[in-house]
Formats: structure tokens, C-alpha cells, sequence
């Protein structure tokens, strides 16, 4: 009955789910948030220090990057050497070198760009960072960045943000046919099912932000998260019954008085 | 009387700031009140390593840029 941990460029990990840190009351909700998700991988961004303000709350005295795996993006990256500048110095930070490429575009969808992804992809890869990368949902593209060498293929599943929850199941299915590296659904979930649907098509995990972070209780939905992502892995391993199209009685017909 | 100190101009996280000459990274970090295990440094867009902060010394013009991990998705 034992699953297989998820083993993200040689490492692994217990837990399916990934959070966000952005967009909390504060950094103490976040780290309560993350206790009840079970988590082992944040992502974080990297951003100037407030000169005017050297005693602000720092993510580090919060979220301890010693136990729990920071997973620096590329948010606000438009180009490649953007992405290699921002890592190089997260690098620097924490020593670390898995990293969350997102190059994104239009900040109406913020759907990625997919060959500026494809050329920063290489540009870190060349540096030895290890890439897991957010990606739009399109096998073609997904392929390439395997054969390139990224370490987590990331496919939205609806826009950042937007909570609508997936909404192309057939290529998010694709794609995890393909795949011999994690596909982790980044970005759209919106509440415990869209959760669970992506793990029960298949995907290696799940990362999401908004839909804890702005849940009238982040921390409980973060509970119900852990428990959804557990829920869908389990669906997924023991094999859903097939669809039928008419009732199909659960109690014996024979015997009947 | 203590001798008024030269002063340099440099560029940090995007403000042109004063600071004293002969000032390194690590004093630099220390006279902002920063903790340098909590913070990376780039100097002109190279990377300063932090075991090099005490030695690398901030020259008059330079650009310098202080980041540290925040929330984000």
C-alpha cells in the first residue's frame, strides 16, 4: 500500500503539495498555513531589502529554510537574463540551486511566455541550476523542456490566481503520459477538488498560493489541501471504477422475497 | 577633533546614497542595520559571495543592489 515519495532531481520529498508564501496577512499565518499543509517546498520570491526599514519581518525567521525547502521564482522575470540575474543572488541567499522558472507575459492572464521560457530554461540549466518550470499546458512545449534537461514540468491548470481550477484536463492528462519527470499542476486550483482532480489524473503534485493564502481561513483550507492531495494520490493509485451510463445496483437482486 | 572623512557617491537599490570611503560590503551591511546571513548583495550585477563581503570594498559610483526572500508564489 506504500505510495512512492515524489523525487524532484534526486531528492525526495513527502508530501504532493507545494505552497506559495505571497500574498498572507502576515508571514505568522503563512507559517501556520505551511504546519497545516505539510508541505516540505515553498516558493519565495526575491526581492530589494526596505533600506528605510532594516528591522521589517523577514520570510527566514518565519518559514526556517533549514526545514523546509525554499523554492526561489522568477515572478516578475520578462527575460532570460532577468531569471539568471534573480537566481544567481537567490542562489546566493540560501545556497540553493532548485529553482521555479515563470517568465511570464501579459499581466491579464499571466499566461507564460513560452519561448522566452524555453531560451532562459537553457540559460539556467547551463549554469547547473535545476529548473522546474511553469508551462502552459501544451505537450508540444512540455516536451522540450524535458528533453532540455528541467527537473519538474509545471503546466497551469487556469490562470495564476484566478481559483477557476483546471480546465484542460485532456492536456494536463497528455502530459503526464509523456513525462518522465514530476508534472506538478502550478497555478488555478481554487478550493480542495481542483486538488484532488489534478492528482487523480495523474500529476506527481500540486502547487498552489491564492487559493490558501485568500480562503477565508488559510490555515484550515491549507489543512484541507494536505487532505485533498493525499485523497486524489490515493483515487489515482487504486484505479477509479470505469463510467457507466445506467444504474448498476449495489445489493444483490437474487435472494429478494 | 576627529577629521571629517571623505565621502563617495554609489547607487543602492536604485537610491544615490553617500557613504564613507573605504567602506566594505560587510560595513556597509552593518551600518544599515542588516543581518548579512539574511540578505545576497550584487556589486555592478556581479554576485558577491557572502564569504567575501569583509574584503570586497564599495567603490565610488558603484552599483549596488541588497535583495532578501519574500512571499510569493
Amino acid at each position: 500500500m506504500q505510495d512512492k515519495p515524489l523525487v524532484i532531481a534526486g531528492r525526495e520529498y513527502a508530501s504532493r503539495l507545494i505552497i506559495g508564501t505571497g500574498k498572507y496577512k502576515d508571514y505568522q499565518q503563512n507559517a501556520d498555513a505551511l504546519a497545516a499543509s505539510g508541505a516540505d517546498i515553498v516558493t519565495v520570491a526575491m526581492r530589494r531589502v526596505n533600506l528605510s526599514d532594516p528591522n521589517e519581518p523577514m520570510l527566514v525567521d518565519f518559514i526556517d529554510p533549514t526545514k523546509t525547502v525554499y523554492l526561489p521564482n522568477t515572478a516578475g522575470c520578462f527575460t532570460g537574463e532577468d531569471a539568471v540575474r534573480t537566481l544567481r543572488l537567490a542562489r546566493e541567499a540560501g545556497g540553493w540551486d532548485l529553482v521555479k522558472l515563470e517568465v511570464l507575459s501579459d499581466p491579464k492572464h499571466l499566461y507564460p511566455d513560452m519561448v522566452e521560457t524555453l531560451r532562459s530554461a537553457k540559460m539556467l540549466i547551463d549554469e547547473g541550476f535545476k529548473v522546474m518550470v511553469y508551462c502552459s499546458d501544451d505537450p508540444v512545449f512540455a516536451r522540450k523542456l524535458e528533453d532540455m534537461g528541467c527537473v519538474a514540468i509545471m503546466p497551469l491548470g487556469a490562470p495564476i490566481g484566478s481559483g477557476l481550477g483546471l480546465q484542460n484536463l485532456v492536456n494536463i492528462r497528455l502530459i503526464v503520459e509523456q513525462s518522465s519527470v514530476p508534472v506538478i499542476v502550478d497555478a488555478g486550483v481554487g478550493t480542495a477538488s481542483d486538488a484532488s482532480i489534478a492528482m487523480e489524473l495523474g500529476c506527481d503534485g500540486v502547487l498552489m498560493n491564492t487559493a490558501i493564502a485568500e480562503a477565508k481561513d488559510p490555515v484550515r483550507m491549507a489543512r484541507a489541501m494536505k487532505h485533498a492531495v493525499i485523497a486524489g494520490r490515493e483515487a489515482y493509485l487504486a484505479g477509479r471504477m470505469p463510467k457507466k451510463r445506467y444504474a448498476d445496483p449495489s445489493s444483490p437482486l437474487a435472494g429478494l422475497i | 577633533m576627529q577629521q571629517k572623512r571623505d565621502t563617495m557617491k554609489i547607487t543602492m537599490n536604485g537610491e544615490v546614497r553617500d557613504l564613507e570611503n573605504e567602506t566594505s560590503v560587510l560595513q556597509m551591511l552593518t551600518s544599515l542595520e542588516l543581518n548579512p546571513a539574511k540578505v545576497a548583495v550584487e556589486r555592478n550585477l556581479e554576485i558577491v559571495p557572502r564569504s567575501l563581503f569583509a574584503e570586497t570594498m564599495v567603490k565610488e559610483g558603484d552599483r549596488i543592489e541588497i535583495v532578501r526572500f519574500i512571499g510569493g508564489g
